[in-house]
């Protein structure tokens, strides 16, 4: 068994009047690639999202290597945490996001060049090298000029992808990656991040729609409904054999959709 | 009713001297305004209420309040109270902070246009706070507010009369001074008009050329 790298305890999150995570508790070892499904607005985001520290948990703790992310030791208190801790926690961590976020302004070399050099204080020239040997891996090798505006979707994605494995994470955060593509574009995406999954050793939290591609690169599939974690296993499993009616009637739909 | 083209021709120089000084006041304060505007956008989107408010107070009241009482108050009131500026660095930084406001409100309008998943996206590469403003913000806010920046330059430049009341020696006040010798108000007029139609006309040009290249860059 895996040293846990990331740990939530009792993690409770509301939007106004909706609760988003009910009181969640689950653990991902390091090096373990977890897929998050469930329907709509059942808190796979959230989760992303606060490991990622972009929202707050109302209540509950979430730890990451073994430190608290939202909070801080001061003296043998623990204390909300300040930007500097958030920063340093957020090393640990890389996201993909659905619409991609490439910065529009930079071209695609520099877009994964900026954080290595000004985050982890590589030279330009070895910031280049490693975002070189990336874009080859996703097959963008032949566009590092180009602008995010002139590239197609798919490649934008992969892009990004690219650039969030330039910060040689712990943790790669992939969120809905290929929803805002066509077919065609997302299973070029789906076939980079299965190279990934295959060549980088990195822990992988991923929601997506994609269950062909759960089942590949997948050591547990969680299931999310309201906020809770329904059922947990093996993609085989899970996906063979579902122990829960919810899970049942979810991998029906999303089979139905697909 | 005849129009003196001599007299017209005749008060050039003089004219010209003026619209030269009413250029230099407006430069200094336009760059005085594109700075400081820039900076109370940025304090109005601080964390910090104790900052945001006194700042947002100050907008607010600047704006709210002629800039020909402004100018008065820092030409005749400062010196009252130890500070004493010549009339030139008066009618640039009135000018300036007066227009910083409507500045401060172009680029905030510019920043909160910059989409929420650029600053996901920093932050998800850890980039600090200071970089993200500098490379992935400002770049795309910047660009997009550049013709509204650009308009403030001309409306700025057309409020340099109003220097006249501070002893500053541009276009209106040389229109009243030579005027007032030999009373040929229309030709005098008519060239000032001129000379500030054509500076708008040329303030607006790189305005248009920089507009049509960002516009070119984001398509």
């Amino acid at each position: 068994m895996t040293a846990e790298l990331i740990a939530f305890d009792r993690v409770g999150k509301r939007f106004g009047d909706a609760v988003v995570l009910d009181d969640l508790s689950f653990g991902v070892g390091a090096g373990e690639r977890v897929t998050l499904i469930g329907p709509s607005g059942s808190g796979k985001t959230t989760i992303l999202r606060m490991l990622m520290t972009l929202t707050r948990p109302d209540s509950g703790t979430i730890t990451v290597a073994g430190e608290p992310l939202f909070h801080e030791k001061r003296g043998d208190a623990l204390v909300p945490a300040g930007e500097q801790h958030l920063r340093a926690m957020r090393r640990h961590t890389t996201m993909v996001f659905q619409q991609y976020n490439l910065f529009p302004n930079m071209r695609v070399l520099r877009n994964v060049t900026e954080a290595p050099v000004h985050v982890l204080g590589l030279s330009a020239d070895e910031a280049e090298e490693r975002a070189r040997g990336l874009l080859d891996m996703v097959g963008l090798a032949d566009r590092l000029d180009a602008y995010p505006s002139q590239l197609s979707g798919g490649q934008q994605q992969r892009v990004a992808i690219a650039r969030a494995l330039a910060m040689r994470p712990d943790v790669l955060l992939l969120d809905e990656v290929t929803s805002a593509l066509d077919p065609e574009l997302a299973a070029e995406v789906l076939d980079v991040l299965r190279d990934v999954a295959r060549t980088f050793d990195v822990t992988m939290l991923c929601v997506t729609h994609a269950m062909k591609f759960a089942r590949d690169v997948s050591d547990r599939v969680l299931m999310f409904n309201e906020g809770r974690i329904i059922e947990s296993a093996p993609p085989d499993e899970l996906f063979d054999a579902p122990k829960h009616d919810r899970t049942r009637q979810f991998l029906r739909s999303v089979i139905e959709e697909s | 009713m005849t129009f003196d083209w001599q007299a017209a021709w005749g008060a050039a120089p003089a004219l010209l001297r003026g619209l030269a000084t009413a250029l230099q006041a407006a430069a200094l304060g336009y760059v005085i305004a594109l700075v400081l505007g820039l900076g109370f956008a940025l304090l109005r989107r601080s964390g910090r209420r104790w900052v945001r408010l006194p700042v947002a107070f100050f907008v607010e009241f600047v704006r709210s309040t002629p800039l020909l009482v402004q100018l008065f108050f820092l030409f005749f009131v400062l010196p009252t109270v130890g500070i004493e500026l010549s009339a030139m660095a008066t009618g640039a930084i009135g000018l300036g902070v007066h227009y910083a406001t409507y500045t401060s409100e172009v680029y905030r309008a510019g920043i909160d246009g910059v989409p929420a998943g650029q600053w996901e996206a920093a932050k998800a590469l850890s980039l600090s706070r200071g970089r993200t403003w500098t490379r992935v913000v400002l770049p795309q806010a910047v660009p997009r507010v550049v013709p509204a920046l650009g308009n403030y330059a001309i409306a700025l430049f057309k409020d340099t009369p109003q220097l006249t009341v501070i002893t500053i020696a541009e276009v209106l006040s040389v229109v009243k001074a030579v005027g007032s010798q030999n009373f040929q108000y229309l030709e005098l007029i008519t060239v000032a008009g001129v000379l500030y139609l054509i500076t708008a006309l040329v303030i607006a040009w790189p305005v248009r050329v920089l507009e049509r290249r960002y516009r070119r860059e984001s398509a």
